[in-house]
């Protein structure tokens, strides 16, 4: 995963006073995200203490990224949508809408699952511009908009589905949520495919951090001390090397995980590195200055809308394929998770701040609570009124943190 | 000796990086109108600001005594409970309520919570009759003019039993007719025993009503002169607020003006809300290669109006005309557009619409043109870093690096951000709004010195400015308008201000 760390170079040229040390100088500039961390590890501990050992098993982490995924994927097309100031209160109602249709094309029309699958993102597509040429365009607040949708696109789902479900999918369309990835070695206690994975994302990982590392040099900008560099290198390969060594002793890579992986390193990639990620943190922090700058704020919000249909309608596809049904109940409430995800992942309400990142620890703060409570015993009252206070008690750092900077 | 109502002694005030106020003392009579002047930044707003209330007790060292007692004033409330009431630059009504609302706003005729609005109306029209102001009290504020509002602004003052009145620049967006009503309805009160601050550039408005005058300059009392007893003319003023050569304050430049650059011709711009009203009218000017040209104008003439309209269309509806670059038309339909075009617009309001406060300089400077430091369309971030780094040192931009985020920033560096922005935009034309507005005068000159260097490297700049002095010191040509028209057009060395002054306020058509 790609950690939001923000370059905190200076040139080596400039004398300046008081010159920080790169090290706290880069805690200063990621504290919210590294606290994050942190709470999410700590989080973790702590039902690994509560539920003796369990929550780290094999099978329970398996089962955290299969629970979760759905959330995720709208966690971070959602992270874009408040980093532009709005909000989007419809992609529940939009994931129920597009399953229930996939249900209706693929078991009772029988159309093949890669038609299917492509008909639904379009349909999801469309149905962002929809949203996106009112909040953009006519300018009517997103809540609004979105809001109309949450009951349009509820309602509409209830109406195709006839108030019933629909099931069995075939099983190459199960297997986008609950299929791994064929071990081609045939490991015998272990997954071995897994572990080879593991090993090449190391290389990589670490090739490419002492690419950036030799191309700030090349600039003549601060890097941060060798030692230091090293130690972040081993604790990452470490990271990544128990990481597929669990996944390895169960089943392996599940095929969700791949497309996890996929989204969050494309996602950070465009937020992070594009003109256009720019111009959406731009329109987040100033919409008026943005526009006075060249930026197209209107094309930019509208398309932010559609990617964010598109991800819905990805979350409702691997939703349908989890339960192995569409039900007109699917998708209920999945707006507010992802939205709590963000904020509890750093976004700011009033727009401008957040990183995709950030929304998938959130989402994953989340998931392991309520899988952790879960594996308690813990009823689904008491785990909703928790989540509740865990957001708020996020929030609530996050601005005391601000306040304590300024 | 009459006694003083107010004394405000060794007030001194800092902001982060600039000291507003050093050791200021105002001393005012029971009964007098006092006048306080200086130029734009010498510290009048933030002296009456604390005086009032809004920098509270603590924020600054000093002591304020008001009829003898020592004053201690957290917020406004405090300070108008004692009569103390100031009427800010910008008008603080609410253009969605009446006048009688707005009137009581906050001071509601009330009795256990519920409003009693038979008094709150009857109280409303004799409050209206005292200001000369003929209007229903039901009339919603935002459908009275500016001098209208403004009148109601007094009104107001008056409701709270006033005992000193503070007026921050009360006849700037005023017409000459406004203007003079205000001032005759200020000695009407001074003849009923009413105090008042007045703080004005109009010199000859200053002459007219104040019995006595505080000089601030640079964030220091200057002196208190007596208009009578010490003969205070109008250049005896200036020289006390200026205190030093006139011609210090901009830097020289030997102009090298070459072709046409810029052209508008026949640019006619419709108010975005009110279809029918005309806000730019036929307005033609143009600018050549290397040239500064000025656009002088009051409140509300339209000059940012017409600059925001040119570029990119950002500003109004129905607008038409053309505009021509090298003698070849233009297409600005949006900013994009306009930018690529080589047009560059800096706004008069940084911070609404000038920078990202929460992000950091480097992404503020290259933000109108990113394509620059990318590769296709991916960001090359260290390529963006050398490139704003150059901006931070060729334009001194006061800052320990290109990380500092835009809201920690003082003013005068704010605005040096935005500048390296657009200069980064690499355009041919500058539209220059209020360059100045609120920054110190050492970054004022380091500003001048940036424009002209910009005029020297050939491009064509244009400056919309309030201040007269600033237009006069920099512009080689100067436009007047008024009332969204150009009313005349001077060179620099046939312009002074008076002439301007009254092509500024040239209201009559034909």
């Amino acid at each position: 995963m790609q950690m939001p760390t923000q370059k905190t170079m200076t040139r080596r040229s400039e004398p300046i006073e008081p010159k920080m040390q790169p090290f706290a100088q880069m805690m200063k500039n990621n504290i919210r995200s590294y606290s994050m961390v942190v709470a999410l590890l700590l989080i973790m501990l702590l039902f690994q203490f509560l539920t003796d050992g369990i929550l780290l098993r094999p099978l329970n982490v398996t089962n955290l990224i299969l629970q979760n995924s759905y959330i995720l994927v709208l966690a971070i097309g959602m992270m874009l949508v408040i980093i532009t100031g709005h909000i989007d209160l419809s992609v529940g109602s939009v994931a129920a809408f597009v399953g229930a249709l996939a249900g209706i094309l693929m078991v009772q029309h029988h159309v093949p699952m890669t038609v299917t699958v492509i008909i639904s993102l379009l349909l999801g597509a469309f149905i962002g511009a929809w949203q996106g040429f009112w909040i953009a365009y006519v300018r009517i607040p997103a809540f609004i908009v979105t809001l109309a949708s949450m009951l349009l696109f509820r309602g509409l789902t209830m109406v195709v589905l006839k108030g019933q479900s629909i099931a069995p999918f075939p099983k190459s369309f199960q297997n986008i949520s609950s299929g791994f990835l064929p071990d081609v070695f045939h490991g015998k206690n272990l997954h071995l495919l897994t572990l080879i994975i593991g090993v090449l994302l190391s290389v990589l990982f670490i090739w490419l951090e002492i690419r950036k590392r030799n191309n700030a040099k090349k600039y003549g900008f601060d890097v941060i001390p060798v030692t230091m560099f090293i130690g972040k290198l081993v604790g990452i390969v470490i990271v990544i090397t128990i990481f597929s060594y669990v996944l390895a002793t169960y089943e392996g890579i599940p095929n969700i995980l791949i497309i996890l992986a996929t989204l969050i390193i494309a996602y950070s990639f465009v937020a992070n590195k594009t003109i256009v990620g720019r111009h959406i943190y731009a329109i987040g922090g100033n919409e008026k200055a943005a526009q006075l700058s060249g930026v197209k704020t209107k094309k930019v919000t509208f398309l932010v809308f559609v990617n964010m249909g598109v991800l819905a309608a990805l979350s409702g596809l691997i939703f349908a394929a989890r339960l192995n049904a569409a039900t007109p109940k699917a998708g209920n409430l999945f707006e507010l998770d992802a939205i709590a995800a963000c904020f509890i992942g750093g976004a700011s309400a009033y727009g401008g701040i957040g990183t995709v990142s950030g929304a998938i620890i959130g989402g994953l703060v989340m998931g392991v609570m309520n899988n952790g409570m879960s594996l308690l015993g813990l009823g689904i009252d008491w785990q909703q009124a928790i989540k509740g206070l865990v957001l708020l008690a996020a929030v609530a750092f996050d601005i005391y943190n601000k306040n304590k900077a300024s | 000796m009459s006694q003083f109502i107010l004394e405000m002694r060794g007030i001194t005030k800092e902001f982060p990086g600039v000291r507003a106020l050093e050791n200021v003392n105002l001393q005012v009579r029971e009964g007098e109108i006092h006048a306080l002047c200086g130029e734009n930044g010498a510290g009048k707003s933030t002296l009456m600001k604390v005086l009032s209330g809004v920098y509270p007790y603590g924020t600054y060292s000093g002591d304020i005594l008001f009829k003898g007692e020592v004053c201690k004033f957290k917020d406004i409330k405090q300070s108008e409970e004692l009569g103390i009431v100031i009427i800010h630059q910008e008008l603080a009504l609410i253009p969605y309520l009446s006048i009688a609302e707005n009137i009581f706003l906050g001071n509601e005729q009330a009795k256990r919570g519920v409003i009693n609005w038979n008094e709150t109306i009857i109280k409303t029209k004799d409050l209206l009759e005292k200001v000369g102001l003929n209007e229903s009290p039901h009339t919603l504020v935002g459908n009275l003019g500016v001098g209208k509002q403004q009148l109601v602004e007094i009104a107001k003052a008056l409701s709270k039993e006033v005992k000193l009145l503070i007026l921050d620049e009360p006849t700037a967006a005023l017409n000459e007719d406004d203007s003079e009503n205000l001032l005759r309805l200020l000695l009407e009160f001074k003849k009923q025993g009413m105090t008042a601050i007045i703080i004005s550039h109009k010199l000859s408005e200053i002459s007219k009503v104040a019995d006595s005058i505080t000089i601030l300059r640079d964030g220091k009392t200057i002196e208190t002169l007596d208009m009578k007893k010490d003969h205070a003319t109008e250049d005896r003023i200036i020289k006390g607020m200026v205190g030093r050569d006139l011609t210090n304050r901009y830097p020289k430049r030997e102009p090298h003006i070459g072709e046409v650059i810029f052209e508008v011709r026949n640019w006619n711009v419709y108010h975005p809300l009110h279809n029918e009203r005309k806000v730019i009218d036929d307005v033609n000017f143009y600018i050549r290669k290397g040239e500064i040209v000025g656009i002088a104008g009051l409140m509300g003439a339209g000059r940012t109006e017409l600059a925001m309209s040119i570029f990119g269309k950002s500003y109004g509806k129905k607008i038409g005309g053309q505009i021509f670059k090298n003698g070849y038309e233009i297409d600005v339909s949006d900013v994009s557009k306009a930018i690529e075009n080589g047009i560059a617009y800096v706004t008069e309001d940084r911070k609404g619409n000038g920078l990202i406060l929460m992000d950091d300089i480097r992404k503020n400077i290259t933000l109108s043109r990113l394509n620059k430091v990318a590769k296709r369309f991916v960001v090359d971030e260290n390529q963006e870093i050398i490139e704003s780094e150059k901006y931070r040192e060729r334009l001194k931009i006061k800052t320990p690096s290109v990380f500092q985020k835009t809201e920690k920033l003082s003013g005068g560096n704010q605005q040096k951000v935005v500048l390296s922005k657009w200069i980064f935009a690499q355009p041919d034309i500058l539209i220059l709004d209020e360059p100045t507005r609120g920054i110190d005068v050492g970054a004022k000159y380091e500003i001048y010195t940036i424009i002209n260097q910009l005029a020297q490297d050939g491009k064509g700049i244009l400056i919309i400015s309030s201040e007269l002095p600033e237009i006069l010191g920099m512009c080689d040509r100067i436009y007047a308008m008024c009332e969204g028209r150009i009313t005349g057009e001077l060179k620099q060395d046939e312009a002074t201000q008076e002439n301007l002054m009254k092509l500024m306020t040239k209201t009559d058509r034909g």
